[in-house]
């Protein structure tokens, strides 16, 4: 093993354009904020996006600002500011960088996008608790702090099959938003426009996850690493012609390497599958210490929670609801565990790492037995790397280290 | 080669305490071995090893036919080789050389501990490591034996006297510091005290996975406390295995894997 090789990394052209499609989406959101000419919502990653997207807000996701907070390497050191305030730092370091960022008045923004002071103060906050209760509180927070309505769908969780009864609760509930949405906003739902956005969010997810269905290849084009970077517009603007647009260029790239037998890891000797969340501070030094072996993290539940098939223009409401109850986090370990099972057979993976991340047990999904039943199952290896999404006050470089080129030497001698 | 023409491999493992260096000849039997603390230069500390080894096993470094290295501080045994290994795969080498069935080996060392499973061919199938804190390793007996002011390297002997163990219940170090200060300001026996910061390490490693039958131990902490192999033994009910010089188990491996690269 040899250390300091440096791995070459090989650009996705694309990137640019996503780049500048972000750039005019933040710029748009922070003129709607400041010029006050539109209404500003923000929404939970997979919160009803389309419904307020129909509606003219313009929608503003913390997560990916969260995201921003711990890839940008803010988020440990704006974490304590929240924790002091009595926000626990046991719970979701999204929610407590975001919070501790907002209280020491800076965000990442500014420094990627010059001119954008603060992240756009809303006019309404709708979560949908389908993946966690601390979005909730998230939100609740800076209700309060703004005199704001926080309002959306407390979801099922935990869910083995969704049912007419689990779908029935939550287009209801979805319903039940919108004369509160229309006093905001100050106009009316437009329901040719929804099923519009819904369909344009359908057709985004479709090309979205047939870029991810492009590291079925061997050898695969494109990594998970890369994964967490391309689906910015996937997670901020679906529903929108951009993101369509988008996927379609990135696609053609993709296919175009899988043609020319590109890899995105130069000589993959091992396939892995990632489970749970990115570790976002160290993203780039974990993507490099898996090429530098030859291991290629190549697929995860994480890029594939932006793929909504249920989406349906003609029943846009219910298909909403049933899209988001039918996410991997709402299920049950039963469901999670033949869901893993097929993506291990579907990407003809070699070994599986879960992330448990100290701050986020809904997407840590090693608490509960289900990496040993797996194992068993499938006969495939697994790892368990303890770290977390954005608190790097619980991440050791050194174990991480270990852990992974022991995992990848074990794959390789045991082949 | 020196005239003596004697064909020697060299495994390194630079620990985050201790460096082991093991000697072994072309049969595969340690011949030679050093220990040292490994402080803040790696790179001497490794050569110093290396040199005592050496001259333990009567070789010179002309009849180093191979050297490997492993452990934390494994990228700075640069002076005699480039090659190294994870000190999981030289654990498991080792354990299969010297137990060549399916085995757990239960290693413990100063700042971690380790569990990792071969089969019956000698493939790894599982590992663990502690997670991040000094539950269950030898960084909690050493801030023990201080709180406890008693040598750590009388905390064998001093447990072995022991009839009636004080058992700790917390696995944070420093709520366990606190039960027993609370321990000794009521007055327990030390060595009561003592056999129950044994324990709490063992129970520490034992939840971490399930066990194969066959239970090898090693590390450095295991080397100087034979009273843990015993210990563990008692708790899980069978005889657990230990291999002449435990704490060079990681050395011998990566001297292991150094002579199959030499085409042994
Ligand atoms: S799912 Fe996890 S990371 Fe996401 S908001 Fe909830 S607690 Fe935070």
């Amino acid at each position: 093993m040899a250390d300091e090789v440096q791995v070459p990394r090989k650009k996705i052209q694309a990137t640019d354009l996503m780049n500048e499609i972000m750039a005019a989406y933040f710029y748009d959101l922070n003129e709607a904020a400041i010029s006050a000419s539109r209404k500003v919502a923000w929404c939970t990653s997979v919160g009803p996006a389309e419904l307020l997207r129909a509606m003219g807000f313009a929608v503003y996701f913390p997560e990916n600002h969260g995201a921003l907070l711990g890839a940008s390497r803010m988020a440990t050191d704006m974490i304590p500011a929240a924790n002091a305030i009595g926000y626990s730092p046991d719970i979701c370091s999204y929610l407590t960088s975001d919070i501790g960022a907002f209280l020491r008045k800076t965000t990442p923004l500014s420094k990627a996008y010059p001119g954008i002071q603060s992240v756009p103060k809303a006019d309404v906050l709708v979560f949908n608790t389908n993946q966690c209760r601390d979005v909730q509180d998230w939100f609740a927070w800076y209700g309060r702090e703004w005199g704001v309505p926080s309002i959306g769908i407390t979801s099922p969780r935990n869910i083995g099959e969704v049912t007419e009864i689990h779908i029935d609760d939550v287009a209801r509930q979805t319903e039940a938003l919108i004369p509160k949405l229309e006093a905001v906003a100050g106009s009316r739902l437009d329901m040719e426009k929804l099923r519009e956005t819904v369909r344009l969010s359908r057709e985004c997810t479709e090309l979205w996850n047939k870029v991810l269905a492009t590291a079925t290849a061997k050898p695969a084009p494109i990594t998970f690493f890369d994964g967490t970077i391309q689906m910015g517009p996937a997670v901020v603007l679906r529903g929108t012609q951009q993101a369509v647009d988008y996927y379609r260029v990135l696609l053609a790239e993709l296919e175009q390497r899988v043609r020319g037998g590109i890899a995105a890891v130069e000589h993959e000797t091992a396939r892995i599958y990632w489970e749970g969340m990115p570790v976002w501070g160290r993203l780039r030094q974990n993507s490099e210490l898996f090429a530098r072996l030859g291991a290629c993290v190549l697929a995860s539940t994480y890029c594939s929670s932006w793929v909504f098939p249920s989406l349906d223009p003609q029943d846009p409401i219910r298909s909403m609801a049933k899209a988001y109850l039918e996410l991997f986090i709402v299920r049950t370990d039963q469901y999670k565990e033949k869901y893993l099972q097929d993506m291990i057979e579907h990407f003809a993976v070699d070994g599986i790492v879960y992330h448990d991340a100290k701050t986020c047990p809904n997407n840590s999904n090693c608490r509960y037995g289900l990496p040993q039943r797996l194992e068993a199952k499938t006969g495939i290896p697994s790892l368990v790397l303890s770290g977390d999404l954005n608190d790097m006050r619980c991440v050791s470089d050194e174990q991480t280290k270990i852990n992974v080129e022991a995992f990848v030497e074990q794959l390789v001698e045991g082949r | 080669m020196s005239q003596r023409n004697k064909a020697v491999y060299v495994g390194l493992d630079i620990g985050s305490s201790r460096t082991k260096v093991a000697v072994i000849d072309a049969a595969g039997h340690l011949i030679g071995r050093a220990v040292k603390k490994s402080g803040t230069d790696f790179s001497s500390t490794a050569k110093v090893c290396l040199d005592a080894a050496l001259q333990m096993a009567d070789a010179a470094t002309d009849d180093v036919a191979g050297a490997l290295s492993t452990g934390y501080g494994r990228g700075n045994a640069r002076f005699i080789t480039e090659e190294n290994k994870t000190e999981i795969g030289c654990l498991a080498k080792a354990g299969y050389h010297y137990f060549p069935e399916p085995i757990t080996i239960i290693d413990i060392g100063g700042q971690d501990n380790k569990i990792v499973k071969i089969d019956g061919s000698g493939q790894r199938t599982s590992f663990k490591m502690n997670r991040k804190c000094a539950a269950g390793t030898g960084a909690f007996l050493e801030e023990m034996a201080s709180r406890l002011d008693v040598p750590l390297e009388e905390m064998n002997g001093i447990a072995r006297r022991s009839e009636h163990m004080i058992k700790l219940g917390s696995y944070c170090t420093v709520f366990s510091a606190t039960e027993v200060l609370d321990n000794i300001r009521q007055g327990k026996n030390v060595a009561d005290i003592v056999k129950g910061v044994f324990h709490s390490v063992i129970k520490r490693v034992l939840e971490m996975d399930l066990l194969t039958e066959k239970v090898v131990m090693s590390g450095g902490v295991v080397a100087n406390n034979p009273f843990i192999v015993d210990m563990t033994a008692e708790l899980i009910q069978r005889p657990v295995f230990v291999s002449e010089y435990p704490q060079f188990v990681g050395a011998v491996g990566a001297a292991l894997y150094a002579r199959e690269a030499a085409g042994h």
